[in-house]
């Protein structure tokens, strides 16, 4: 589904990413854990061109969109983002954040792409919330919104930029609910994340990187329970 | 002090306050439509428009209003011909001092505009562009409209400004509210009652204004 090949990116002279390789099936969910500053972020929107990599290539369904001479607009679509801090319109009610995009890039008509709001609004269970402006929204309702409106789009992939990190605790599970929704039926999810729990029950692989580069990678079960790497053993005993 | 003299020539002043109005509005409109573009030029992806923006913008705060007004009004004609003011609805004078005033005030504006467009939270440009949006789209069905509201105090507070900066017109004998006041004073040698009058017009003007950007402001915040 996505493949990333020898991926560096520069900040300045702050050498982010040193050489990433990495391979994501379809159907499939990726942790990426780490350290902050370990470069994941960057990884993650360097898959959706959010950042251009200085080097390597990011082929999804084996074409290669960091090449030259595609529409980048049209390539975005086919992997929805969700970020830490929800990005919604806040001058746009729940209904129409959710049937923007699909009616303006996917061109599909109005009535359609409500239809299509109302089904995705009831998976993230919010059906109810389609006429609220986002600011009358718990956090966790507002990040459940933000899903509903990548899921609209029917991308290819999902990336979540550590979809949780900007939620009061006990606002945590209803995202993380939704998201194990989407696992059991065969989404291709990338996931960068602090929630060491929801890496262990719903990850199919797990990335640890540190520095810039992937230090260490595998079944969970193995990541968490005997991590080969000293860093990661370090990293995972300061978190669990 | 005889006051009765502002009932007898009130409607001198009132003659003056009209081109006052006229001039502002004319001047507003210039000065928007150049600072939007000159705004939007700041911001621009390609350096030349940038470069270009930023030299007319510290030109044009650079030196003085009064000097600008002067400038086009005095300086331009012997260059490019006598008759560039003449025109078939308001006075030469008048005509100058509305384009003078308007690329002043564009500088302003575009400033106002530009940090308006930059306030806006640069997550909302990446959910957009995430989603698959153009450039263009972003900006036109995301950003614009969150920058708008932003913009509307600051602009509100130059057009005040502008208002009352058309008084500097009076310098080069546009007859607008100033002028007539003074010309009054000096007739009469009574400047109090008639600079009273004037000044009382133009806080009336203001008022009207202010309450007009606090009715939109409202507008907007209720589907925010």
């Amino acid at each position: 589904m996505i493949k990333v090949y020898g991926l560096h990116k520069y900040f300045g002279k702050n050498h982010v990413l040193r050489g990433i390789d990495l391979e994501v099936a379809k159907g499939s969910v990726v942790c990426i854990i780490g350290p902050s500053g370990s470069g994941k972020s960057t990884l993650l929107r360097c898959m959706n061109l959010l950042e251009t990599p200085n080097e390597g290539q990011v082929l999804i369904d084996g074409v290669d969109i960091t090449a030259a001479g595609h529409n980048i607009d049209e390539l975005r679509a086919e992997a929805g983002m969700v970020f830490q801090r929800f990005n919604l319109f806040p001058h746009m009610t729940v209904l129409d954040n959710i049937t923007l995009a699909p009616m303006k890039v996917r061109k599909v008509s109005q009535a359609e792409a409500e239809k299509q709001a109302h089904e995705v609004l009831r998976r993230v269970g919010l059906e109810e919330k389609a006429p609220a402006y986002p600011k009358q929204l718990s956090g966790g309702q507002q990040q459940r919104v933000a899903i509903a409106r990548a899921l609209a789009m029917k991308p290819k992939l999902f990336l979540f930029d550590e979809p949780t990190s900007a939620l009061d605790p006990e606002l945590v599970g209803e995202v993380l609910d939704v998201m194990k929704g989407m696992a059991l039926e065969g989404t291709t999810m990338v996931v960068v994340t602090h929630e060491m729990q929801f890496a262990k029950e719903v990850a199919d692989r797990v990335i640890f990187m540190d520095g810039g580069v992937i230090m260490e990678e595998g079944p969970p079960e193995l990541i968490f329970s005997q991590p080969q790497n000293d860093r990661t053993k370090a990293f995972l005993d300061r978190v669990l | 002090m005889d006051f009765s003299l502002l009932l007898k020539h009130y409607d001198l002043l009132l003659t003056g306050a009209k081109l006052t109005v006229v001039m502002t509005v004319g001047a507003i409109t210039l000065g928007v439509i150049l600072g939007t573009l000159l705004g939007l030029m700041r911001i621009a992806r390609l350096s030349i428009l940038r470069a270009v923006s930023g030299v007319y913008l510290q030109i044009f705060r650079g030196t003085p209003m009064l000097l600008q007004i002067a400038f086009l009004y005095f300086a331009l004609p012997p260059i490019f011909g006598s008759g560039i003011w003449k025109n078939p609805f308001i006075p030469d004078a008048a005509l100058a001092g509305i384009v003078a005033l308007g690329l002043n005030s564009g500088a302003y504006i575009a400033e106002i505009i530009r940090s308006g467009i930059q306030g806006v939270d640069i997550g909302q440009t990446e959910a957009a562009r995430a989603l698959g949006l153009s450039h263009l789209q972003t900006m036109q069905l995301v950003i614009m409209p969150q920058a708008f509201r932003r913009v509307i105090p600051p602009l509100c507070n130059e057009f005040i400004v502008l208002l009352k900066d058309t008084s500097l017109v009076s310098a080069i004998g546009a007859k607008e509210l100033m002028y007539q006041a003074r010309a009054m004073g000096a007739k009469y040698y009574e400047y109090f009652v008639f600079m009273v009058g004037a000044a009382i017009i133009y806080f009336c003007l203001t008022f009207v204004l202010t309450q007009i950007s606090n009715y939109i402001e409202r507008r907007l915040a209720v589907s925010d």
